[in-house]
């Protein structure tokens, strides 16, 4: 089961390039919004055509400039689980189910497997009613319906929570990932949520502007992003230019501070990265005095702002979160970050 | 009393507004895809009929099928004669009633949200099944609506239809030439008769326009 993707598409002042296989699992495309990521899916399903390129999910030729291979929609057997879920307006959820059982010719059969979808995706009772009856969460779960029943052999989820509440859009990630366990087949998930990404995805692939430009583990990528856009869409707060001094020690310019790391410096490090969460008073390593200048309060969480004693005038305050019951009182003068969680960066 | 009139106007009206539903809605369907240019262009064309007056739009009608004219000489030969015919007058009526349907239909095509047919596509389901079981139903009340505005169009139709047609009673007469016709020959009653009938109509047709569009909104609050 694999799926590989080479594509390239201009529109306009907008070029898209993307490139990367799946290798089972859920491969998440995180990104900006207007980065791409919904683009490359459409693509994939064959409702745009790239310039270039080609496209091969399990070892069936969906896309190829060079041979003028170019399948329609309908014969890709690709699940597009689309943003707004496309739930045909004037159907039931039964009808819109067995549109994705067309292909079923034998009557019994056809109803056996309505039943049973209904009954795995908790839609009973609801066979009569017309889309604009359901809520948020059962409108998503009868548009898997219809897409499960037509046996893709590749779904993709277009942020499949982002049309929800955020209440419901946390229970419904823990059932979406027990569906997906279930479902053998590769799975793409497009999202700008790295909190999404980080739960659902055990490979993530970054987009910025059109460009996809890593694939990774998830764990990996959230360790070590290698470059300020893959670190900045996985939630990094605080950069700063950075020059290398040794094998393990660099210099952050805009802070005026030098910093340990684990990971081996290369030549051509450009900037250094800090997430909020990792920055530590009890931490014996890389100690930095600060002062602080402004803070957030959050529900369960601190935002703290603060400047290095000899950061430029000209760069921003950084960031540091924290539990509420983990703050100290009063705030400390220095904090340290273990040098594995000081991020060096490239590009 | 002859009820000529009101049979031929209907009988024009019913026919020209099927042709132009037809019509209509296949243009709508191709202009709403096309790109930004080649619309604006296709768009004047087919809006014309609607902002000339429609004695003008009887003019160019009479260039094409006056049967001294390359294609009425044409036709001719066949016994197809559009011009002092009641056919004649269902093309009158289409040509002037269509740009109302083309209007209103291509406005609700675009409109269609377009995400519809693309999870149609991916789900394997046939571009015709998709145009006429999830397209055409979800634009549904907008088509409908260019239909009844065609109609109640077509049967009010005067400039074009006195152009090509002329008015001859019992073989071309309609509601709308014979109140004028009644009226210049001094028969203010027979005139009067004749509004009151086409005042009954209209007025079915506009609470019919007003249903349509009740349902609609409801169609979109839901």
């Amino acid at each position: 089961m694999s799926l590989t993707v080479d594509i390239e598409k201009t529109l306009g002042a907008f070029e898209l390039k993307a490139s990367f296989e799946t290798s089972g699992g859920i491969l998440g495309l995180l990104g900006a919004s207007g980065c791409g990521k919904s683009m490359t899916l459409k693509c994939i399903a064959g409702i745009e055509k790239p310039d270039r390129g080609r496209i091969i999910l399990d070892g069936r030729t969906l896309f190829d400039s060079e041979k003028n291979i170019n399948l329609p929609p309908q014969k890709r057997r690709v699940g597009y689980l689309f943003q707004n879920y496309a739930l045909f307006p004037n159907m039931t959820v039964e009808q819109n189910i067995l549109c994705g059982l067309y292909w079923e010719k034998d009557r019994a059969q056809k109803q056996k497997e309505l039943k049973e979808i209904l009954h795995f995706l908790q839609l009973k009772g609801l066979e009569k009613h017309k889309p604009w009856q359901l809520s948020g969460g059962q409108a998503q779960r009868v548009a898997l319906a219809r897409i499960l029943v037509n046996r893709p052999t590749l779904l993709m989820l277009d942020e499949p929570f982002s049309a929800l509440d955020s209440y419901l859009r946390d229970t419904l990630q823990f059932e979406m990932l027990e569906l997906l366990s279930k479902f053998d087949k590769d799975v793409l998930l497009v999202t700008h949520s790295r909190d999404e990404a980080y739960h659902m995805c055990s490979r993530i692939a970054v987009m910025d502007s059109g460009e996809l430009f890593d694939v990774k583990n998830t764990k990996e990528l959230f360790a070590n992003p290698v470059t300020r856009r893959a670190a900045l869409l996985t939630g990094c707060k605080n950069f700063s230019a950075a020059r290398k001094i040794s094998e393990h020690e660099l210099e952050a310019i805009d802070w005026g501070i030098r910093l340990i790391t684990d990971l081996p410096l290369r030549d051509g490090l450009t900037a250094v990265g800090i997430r909020a969460h990792y920055l530590n008073p009890k931490t014996p390593q890389n100690r930095i005095a600060v002062h602080f200048t402004r803070q957030l309060e959050e529900p369960f969480e601190w935002t703290l702002q603060f400047r290095c004693a000899g950061q430029k005038a000209e760069s921003a305050d950084l960031w540091w979160r924290i539990t509420k019951d983990r703050r100290p009182n009063p705030l400390p003068q220095e904090l340290g970050i273990a040098p594995v969680n000081v991020l060096p960066l490239y590009d | 009393m002859d009820w000529y009139p009101l049979w031929n106007s209907l009988r024009i009206a019913a026919i020209s507004s099927v042709l132009v539903f037809f019509t209509g809605i296949f243009f709508a369907y191709y202009a709403a895809r096309l790109p930004r240019a080649v619309k604006g262009a296709l768009d004047v064309v087919l809006t014309l009929p609607m902002v000339l007056p429609p004695t003008v739009c009887g003019y160019f009608l009479l260039l094409v099928f006056g049967v001294k004219r390359p294609l009425g000489a044409f036709l001719a030969q066949y016994g197809i004669k559009f011009v002092m015919t009641w056919y004649g007058g269902v093309l009158a009526a289409a040509v002037v009633a269509f740009p109302l349907m083309y209007r209103t239909a291509r406005g609700a095509f675009e409109s269609f949200d377009q995400t519809l047919a693309y999870s149609g596509q991916t789900l394997g389901l046939s571009n015709s099944y998709i145009f006429w079981r999830i397209r055409m139903p979800a634009c549904r009340q907008g088509i409908l609506a260019g239909a009844v505005l065609a109609f109640a169009r077509a049967l009010g139709e005067y400039g074009a239809t006195s152009m090509l047609i002329g008015y001859t009673p019992g073989k071309t007469a309609t509601i709308s030439t014979t109140v004028y016709q009644l009226w210049r020959t001094n028969d203010e009653g027979g005139a009067f008769y004749w509004v009151m009938i086409n005042l009954a109509i209209s007025a079915v047709v506009l609470i019919a326009v007003n249903m349509l569009e009740e349902r609609q909104k409801k169609a979109v609050k839901k």
